[in-house]
C-alpha cells in the first residue's frame, strides 16, 4: 500500500492568539507551532495500515521553513518519506492550497490519502474534499474508523454525521479526512528521532510543479480579535440563597429558561 | 438568483436549513434576485414547505437512490444545474454533508468558496463574510471575487437565525434529471444514535460535567439537572479520554465547537481547548471549587462551591419552579 498523508504545521492551541496592529495577520514571534492534531490521526493510520499491509507512508507538507520541524516530527513515528512545498500558508486559499497538494501528489503512486479533517488554524474543512476532485478520486470524510479490504481493493470507512455513523464502502484509491479518536496516535521514539535525522526530505517548487499563476479566490480584508465577553457576575452566599438567585437570574436576566 | 441546499430529512427540514433559507432571502431581496432551492431526496414532499417561506424555485431531485447523502452524485447534480442556471450566490449549512460537498462543486468549477461562515453582510452590493479562525481565537472578514460565480458560502449552524415565519407563496417545482450514478462510494447503513440523547451540537442548553465528578457514576447528578432544564449532556476531553463519556459529547477543539443559548460548566477548570468549543454560548455558568479556575473569566454567572452540593439544588429549584 503506497499512502500519502497531507500534513499541515499549525500554532500549537495551547497558545493565546493576538491579531496584528492593522489587522493583517497575527503576531508570530515566539508562536510556537505544532503538528495538525487531526493529522496525528491521519499519521497513526497511514503507520497502521501500513504494519499489516506493507508498503511506504510519504508525508506532503506545504509551509515555510519552520514547517521542516512538524516534518521531522512525522518522520520520527516511522513515515518514510517526506515532501515539502515551500510556499507562504497564509497567502494561498484552502483551495489554492490543494492545488499545489494535488501536482505534488501527482508526481507519486498511492492507494490512499489521508487528511485531517480541518486544520485548526483556517477551519475549512475545505482541502481534503478539494484534493479528491482535483484527483479525481472518491472520498471519506470525518472518518473515525477505516477498514481496508484483504485485497486492498476497497475499504470501509465510518463517518460522523448529525445524529449518528454512516458506513461507507468506497473503491481505492480514495481520499479521507480524519475525525478524532480514528485511533490513539503514537509518539515519536528516540530512535525514531535518530533514524528520522537521516531522512532526506524532498524539496518541490513552483517550478518544478509547474504551476505558474496560481492565486487564492477568496480575499481576507482583515482580521480581528474576537468579541469580548461581558464582565460576569459571581453568586455568592449559602449554597440555597445562590441557586435561588441562579434560577432568578437565569429567568429574569438572561432570559435562557 | 440566490440558490439554497435545502438538506432534508424524511421529508422535514432540519434547523440548519431553515437558517441558510433565512439567509439566503435577506440577500436575495436587496439584491434583486430570486431565491432557489436544491432538494435532493427520495421524495419532494418539502418543496411546499419551502414555497411558504419565500423560495420561488425549487429543483427536485427525487429518486430513491438519493436517499442518503453521497458526495458524487450530488455534486453531479449540483454542478449541473449551476452550469445551466448560474446562479450567483450557493449557500449551503456548515453540516457534515455540506462541508464534504462544497469544496468539491467549488473545485469542480474553479470558483471560490468561504466555509464555516458565522455572518455574511452585504456591503456596497457584495457579500463579506465572517468566519472564526483559529478555533475562534480570532475572526476574518473575507471576500470572493464579485465577477466570479457561483460564491460558495458555508454557514456555521446556530450561527443565522432560522426562517420562522410562513407566508404561502407559490414555488415552482423543477424536477431535475437524476444523472447515471457513479458508484465509487456505496452507503452501507446510518447507525442512529438512540434517541432520547440530544446532540449536544444541536440543543439550545447544554450542562456539561469535567474532571470534578471523580467518577463516572457521579454524571448522574449532570443527567438529572440535563433532564430538568431539557438539555443535553456534554463533557470535557478529560472525562471523555477517561472512557466516562462518549467522544461524540465532547466540546471543545476536538470535540464540537458549541453556540446553546446556555451552557452549564461543572467541575470544568476551562482550558483554552474547552473555551474555543464553548466560549460563544449566549449564558455561560460556571461551578468550580477553585475560584482561580480559568472557566470564570468566561461565566456569566460564577458560583464558586462543590458541585456535589450545588448541582442537585439547583435540580431540586428547577423542578420546584416547574411543578
Ligand atoms: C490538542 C489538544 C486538544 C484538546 N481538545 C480538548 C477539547 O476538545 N475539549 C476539552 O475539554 N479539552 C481539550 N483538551 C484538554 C484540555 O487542555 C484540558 O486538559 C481539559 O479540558 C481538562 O478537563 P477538565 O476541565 O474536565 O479537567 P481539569 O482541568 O482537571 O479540571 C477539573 C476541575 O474540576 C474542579 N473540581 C474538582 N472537584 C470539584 C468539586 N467537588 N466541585 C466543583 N469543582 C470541582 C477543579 O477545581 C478543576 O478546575 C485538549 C488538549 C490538547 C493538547
Ligand atoms: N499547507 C498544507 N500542507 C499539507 N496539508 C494541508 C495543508 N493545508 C491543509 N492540509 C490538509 O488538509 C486538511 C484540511 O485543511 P483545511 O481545508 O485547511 O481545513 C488538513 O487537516 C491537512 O490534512
Amino acid at each position: 500500500m503506497k499512502i500519502i498523508v497531507c500534513v499541515k504545521q499549525v500554532p500549537d492551541t495551547n497558545v493565546f492568539i493576538k491579531v496584528r496592529e492593522g489587522g493583517d495577520g497575527i503576531v508570530t514571534e515566539g508562536l510556537a507551532y505544532v503538528v495538525n492534531p487531526y493529522e496525528e490521526y491521519a499519521v497513526e493510520e497511514a503507520l497502521r495500515i501500513k504494519e499489516k499491509f506493507g508498503g511506504e507512508v510519504t508525508v506532503i507538507t506545504l509551509g515555510p521553513d519552520r514547517v521542516v520541524e512538524a516534518i521531522r516530527t512525522c518522520l520520527a513515528m516511522g513515515v518514510d518519506h517526506a515532501i515539502h512545498l515551500p510556499e507562504s500558508d497564509d497567502e494561498l486559499d484552502p483551495l489554492a492550497t490543494a492545488r499545489v497538494l494535488t501536482e505534488a501528489i501527482k508526481k507519486l503512486d498511492y492507494d490512499i490519502i489521508l487528511c485531517g479533517k480541518h486544520a485548526v488554524d483556517d477551519g475549512a474543512s475545505q482541502v481534503g474534499p478539494a484534493l479528491a476532485e482535483y484527483l479525481d478520486l472518491p472520498q471519506v470524510t470525518f472518518v473515525r474508523k477505516i477498514e481496508i479490504a484483504e485485497d486492498g481493493k476497497s475499504a470501509i470507512a465510518h463517518r460522523e454525521v448529525e445524529g449518528g455513523t454512516q458506513v461507507v464502502k468506497s473503491s481505492l484509491p480514495a481520499v479521507f479526512t480524519a475525525e478524532k479518536d480514528l485511533n490513539e496516535p503514537r509518539y515519536p521514539t528516540l530512535k525514531g528521532m535518530m533514524a528520522a535525522k537521516r531522512i532526506q526530505i524532498q524539496i518541490l517548487n513552483h517550478k518544478d510543479l509547474g504551476l505558474h499563476s496560481l492565486k487564492s479566490k477568496s480575499r481576507r480584508l482583515k482580521l480581528l480579535p474576537p468579541p469580548e465577553r461581558p464582565p460576569g457576575k459571581m453568586l455568592q452566599g449559602e449554597p440555597e440563597e445562590i441557586v435561588k438567585e441562579l434560577v432568578r437570574l437565569l429567568r429574569d436576566e438572561a432570559k435562557v429558561i | 438568483m440566490v440558490l439554497i441546499w435545502a438538506e432534508e430529512k424524511e421529508g422535514i427540514l432540519p434547523r440548519s436549513t431553515l437558517e441558510v433559507l433565512s439567509m439566503g432571502k435577506k440577500i436575495a431581496e436587496p439584491l434583486g434576485e430570486e431565491l432557489g432551492a436544491v432538494l435532493i431526496a427520495d421524495s419532494n414532499r418539502a418543496a411546499g414547505t419551502l414555497g411558504k417561506k419565500g423560495v420561488r424555485k425549487v429543483y427536485a431531485a427525487d429518486d430513491p437512490a438519493l436517499r442518503d447523502y453521497r458526495t458524487e452524485p450530488y455534486t453531479q447534480i449540483f454542478t449541473s444545474l449551476i452550469e445551466e442556471h448560474h446562479p450567483s450566490i450557493l449557500l449551503l449549512s456548515h453540516t457534515s454533508s455540506g462541508k464534504d460537498l462544497a469544496p468539491r462543486v467549488a473545485a469542480r468549477l474553479n470558483v471560490g468558496l468561504i466555509s464555516d461562515c458565522t455572518q455574511l453582510d452585504l456591503q456596497d452590493g457584495s457579500l463579506v463574510a465572517t468566519r472564526p479562525m483559529y478555533t475562534g481565537k480570532a475572526l476574518a472578514q473575507v471576500t470572493l471575487p464579485a465577477e466570479m460565480n457561483p460564491k460558495i458560502f458555508t454557514l456555521r449552524p446556530k450561527a443565522f437565525p432560522a426562517s420562522e415565519k410562513e407566508e404561502g407563496g407559490e414555488c415552482e417545482v423543477i424536477i431535475v434529471e437524476v444523472p447515471q450514478l457513479m458508484a465509487r462510494t456505496e452507503v452501507l447503513e446510518l447507525k442512529k444514535t438512540p434517541k432520547g440523547s440530544l446532540d449536544v451540537a444541536e440543543a439550545d442548553i447544554v450542562v456539561s460535567g469535567g474532571r470534578g465528578l471523580k467518577g463516572p457514576e457521579n454524571f448522574e447528578i449532570i443527567e438529572e439537572l440535563a433532564q430538568a432544564l431539557g438539555a443535553a449532556v456534554g463533557a470535557s476531553r478529560a472525562v471523555v479520554d477517561a472512557g466516562w463519556r462518549d467522544h461524540k459529547d465532547q466540546v471543545g477543539q476536538t470535540g464540537k465547537q458549541i453556540t446553546p443559548k446556555l451552557y452549564f460548566a461543572c467541575g470544568i477548570s476551562g482550558a483554552i481547548q474547552h473555551q474555543v468549543g464553548m466560549r460563544n454560548s449566549k449564558c455561560i455558568v460556571a461551578i468550580n471549587k477553585d475560584p482561580n479556575a480559568p472557566i470564570f473569566k468566561l461565566a456569566s454567572y460564577g458560583i464558586v462551591g462543590d458541585l456535589f452540593k450545588i448541582v442537585p439544588l439547583l435540580t431540586e429549584e428547577l423542578k420546584k419552579i416547574r411543578d
